[in-house]
């Protein structure tokens, strides 16, 4: 079902012919799209794992001032969605476009992919090995880099892969930026000259540039059990490196981050709210996008959640590669880009499904087809909260299968997957690309209304959607924290 | 009447066959261990008897009752066998009274038995509290009185003090058999501790390899073991070669009189049972008939008993405890040994 679009996108373009297919393919202007995506996804990721891996070992590992802070500080940039990161940049420096204007954005707003995994790792570290390699003689910087080091491998692997698929899928800043990458040049030929085949050659282009990456995460994901723990015990807490005279420096070099991931657009949102909101017959305009935002992601949630809840308990229960896979598939949902969905729905619409063409049941459609990764994460780690021994327990107890469900099943899954559709519901709210292609004429939304407004330069006009968005993503973005451990582990440790 | 009838019960999971025709009975009252090393099929029993497994021969009978056989199988709520898991697996959601009260009907619950079944377990003033408020050994407590409620035909212990440290486990081994006792229910306990079987139980069963191998009052099960694997299971075992003539044993350690099945056996190759607190030493120079003479080797000090290993003149190394008497056996010293009280011995070729 999730594949359908993208198998509908081949088909259509293999009816293109092989001779068109090249016509389009083999052109300066794709290899420059692909060398242009790929330097892109490259700074980025170098700049994200430097930001991410420093920011988790000041924060979780040394005596810097203010760590508690700064743990949160350095989740928080998730919940500015990047196009209006882009978009609170533009509007303060003036001519702030181009790749490396695209390449600060997109790095300041996704270091915690890599952030986030990778101070979840150093906290689950086993401390006890690093006490043993310094009775044996080795100093604080090498134990870190002979012991700490190789267990972050594949936290930072991870991430990094995370930071790069979202690279390649990011429309929303690289289109504000006028950074030429795959995903802009696909929604600009769709747009502008309704140039299908060019449109689709391009989008399968982008998925075989995401399938190598994926492919790439799952050999690295393989590996990861080298580096499981041996045995159980009890966890103590990590000894702290003491930073001496580079505390202050470093805090600084932290707050310095922090101020251009979230400063930046908390002033400029702050400064240019008051004109946006004033402005004439805005209020209106601002209540009606919301409604349809409010509408149409509880719609796209809802039939997210109604496709991910037989699929999360099979993969939850089903012992096997299928359990092994679920947490594969939250990596799954950055990999599809929501400009491909988007298109192939339009396509999809159009040729099969003409009757839900220009209606909200297709662009609930596209949510369900990009989320329902993150909706079956969700509630198979909800189902994993009630373990198979406490229904084994209550049956024993003489309660048929029924009322055990009711009475233990439900009860303890029920708030994880609540929070999963919370998720769901709030990043269909901040869907951009494929909302901007699937929307029925004449329906905005908060994203498209800000996207729409940032085109023509009218910031102040653009303000207010800008920050509901922002208030919105803050939910799950604390969600994303508070599970990952990044603020529970700084409480416990002192 | 019998709680428990299991009769050549046989499960496999693909070709490993966990269970081969095992049998148990549990008589009504009885606090019954299976005992075994990992893998010998004693939780695939437990599974079975508690429905949660389907069996694939043989048929098992709760209070007389047919719950499991040949096209028969009561799903797990409707046998009446009430579980104790490793963990607890008490219900996190729940507080300790609701956990308790779980498998009451709302009369029951009204009717004072979740206090009675606490106060059982030493956890009266506990109600109110949540799972994860209760120490390891206050969740196991809370798992037997959650078991006990409902009154249960028979109650099912999975291992249930492994998780938790020698000091606490011994402790509430006894408070575990004594509310069993006060409530007059009828237990199995699964477990691969001998000293957990042996201490707790009023009868024990051994398994291995998915079969019964020997069934008893622990007392008979360490002192007559069905064979030499089951002896050196059940406690410290030496294992001697030796030959039987006129009912009695000889070895190098020493002669004994044998007992039970082998001793009307042919006289031949045997491997005999010591265990060490058999072994008696004494000061060299003892001139008593049957004396054996050796030379410490080693004197390991345990606190309440020591073990001395001694080396004798064909190179067998032979264990001897004793009680703390204060005495300490210096390496090197030449002593005395015999075999005191009758041994049991196997035909060598039994021997593995």
């Amino acid at each position: 079902m999730a594949l359908l679009p993208l198998v509908y996108l081949l088909v259509r373009t293999a009816e293109a012919g092989a001779g068109r297919i090249a016509e389009e393919l083999f052109t300066g202007r794709v290899a420059v799209l692909t060398a242009r995506t790929v330097a892109l996804a490259a700074v980025v990721t170098a700049a994200c794992v430097v930001l991410g891996v420093g920011t988790a070992f000041l924060v979780g590992r040394t005596d810097l001032p203010g760590r508690r802070l700064f743990a949160v500080l350095g989740a928080l940039p998730l919940a500015v969605p990047t196009y209006i990161a882009a978009f609170t940049w533009v509007s303060t420096l003036d001519g702030f476009t181009g790749f490396w204007a695209s390449a600060v954005v997109l790095s300041l707003c996704s270091y915690p992919y890599v952030y986030l995994p990778v101070v979840a790792a150093l906290d689950r570290a086993d401390a006890a090995q690093e006490d043993v390699a310094r009775s044996l003689g080795h100093n604080p910087w090498r134990t870190f880099r002979s012991v700490t080091l190789p267990q972050l491998r594949p936290a930072v692997a991870g991430g990094a892969l995370l930071v790069a698929l979202y690279v390649l899928s990011d429309f929303g800043a690289v289109a504000l930026l006028r950074t030429d990458t795959f995903t802009a040049a696909i929604f600009t030929a769709f747009d502008l000259g309704f140039d299908r085949t060019g449109a689709l050659v391009l989008a399968t282009v982008l998925v075989a540039l995401t399938t190598v990456l994926l492919v790439g995460e799952g050999a690295t994901r393989r590996r990861d059990a080298r580096y499981a723990a041996v045995g159980a015990g009890a966890r103590r807490p990590h000894t702290r490196l003491r930073l001496g005279p580079a505390r202050l420096p470093a805090a600084l070099l932290l707050a310095v981050v922090a101020a251009l991931a979230l400063g930046v657009p908390a002033l400029n949102l702050a400064r240019r709210l008051a004109a946006g909101v004033s402005r004439p017959g805005s209020l209106p305009e601002i209540a009606a996008a919301a409604g349809n935002s409010l509408t149409v992601s509880a719609a796209g949630a809802a039939l997210t959640l109604l496709l991910a809840l037989p699929i999360g308990l099979l993969v939850a229960r089903a012992p096997g590669p299928l359990a092994a896979g679920a947490e594969g598939l939250s990596y799954l949902s950055h990999a599809l880009p929501g400009v491909v969905i988007g298109l192939s729905l339009v396509f999809f619409g159009v040729n099969v499904a003409y009757p839900l063409y220009q209606t909200r049941w297709l662009l609930t459609l596209a949510y369900a087809v990009l989320f329902l990764p993150l909706a079956v994460a969700a509630v198979s780690a909800a189902v994993a909260q009630a373990p198979p021994v406490l229904e084994d327990v209550a049956r024993s107890l003489g309660r048929s299968p029924a009322r055990v469900l009711a009475t233990v099943t439900v009860p303890l899954t029920v708030p994880g997957i609540a929070a999963g559709a919370a998720l769901v519901f709030l990043t269909c709210m901040k869907e951009l690309p494929a909302t901007l292609l699937l929307r029925p004429t004449g329906m905005d939304t908060l994203a498209t209304e800000l996207w729409t407004h940032t085109g023509v330069a009218a910031y102040a006009a653009a303000a207010p959607y800008a920050a509901l968005l922002v208030a919105l993503s803050a939910i799950p973005t604390w969600f994303l924290a508070a599970r990952t451990g990044a603020l529970a582990s700084q409480e416990g440790t002192r | 009447m019998t709680a428990l009838d299991v009769t050549a019960a046989g499960k496999a999971y693909g070709p490993v066959a966990a269970l081969a025709g095992a049998h148990l009975s549990v008589p009504e009252g009885a606090l019954v261990a299976v005992l075994g090393p990992s893998g010998c099929g004693k939780t695939t029993l437990l599974r079975c008897v508690a429905g949660l497994e389907r069996l694939d021969a043989g048929e098992i009978r709760v209070a007389g009752a047919l719950v499991a056989g040949p096209r028969v199988h009561l799903p797990a709520h409707r046998r009446r066998v009430a579980l104790v898991p490793q963990e607890g697996a008490l219900f996190p959601h729940l507080s300790v009274a609701d956990n308790v009260g779980y498998g009451l009907d709302r009369a029951a619950r009204r009717s004072g038995r979740v206090d009675e079944v606490l106060a059982l377990v030493g956890l009266a003033d506990h109600h109110r509290r949540m799972p994860h408020q209760l120490s390891g050994g206050q969740q196991q407590r809370v798992a037997l009185a959650r078991a006990l409620a409902p009154r249960p035909p028979l109650i099912l212990l999975d291992e249930p003090f492994s998780a938790l440290d020698a000091g606490l486990r011994a402790e509430l081994r006894q408070d575990v058999r004594a509310a069993l006792r006060a409530d007059g229910a009828t237990a199995v306990l699964v477990t691969h501790d001998q000293g957990e079987a042996l201490s707790l139980a009023d009868h024990v069963v051994v398994m291995r390899g998915g079969t019964v191998v020997q069934d008893g009052a622990p007392a008979d099960v360490y002192a007559a073991p069905a064979d030499p694997w089951v002896a050196r299971f059940v406690g410290d075992a030496m294992l001697l070669a030796g030959t039987v003539t006129g009912g009695r044993a000889r070895t190098a350690a020493g002669e004994a009189p044998v007992v039970g099945a082998g001793a009307a056996g042919d006289p031949g190759a045997v491997t005999v049972l010591v265990r060490p607190e058999q072994l008696r030493l004494t000061p060299a120079g003892d001139t008593a008939p049957g004396g054996i003479t050796g030379r410490v080797l080693r004197h390991d000090f345990h606190g309440h008993d020591s073990v001395t290993v001694v080396g004798l003149d064909d190179g067998t190394r032979v264990l001897s405890r004793r009680l703390n008497d204060g005495a300490r056996d210096e390496p090197g010293t030449a002593v005395t040994l015999r075999i005191e009280g009758p041994v049991r011995a196997w035909a060598a070729d039994a021997a593995r």
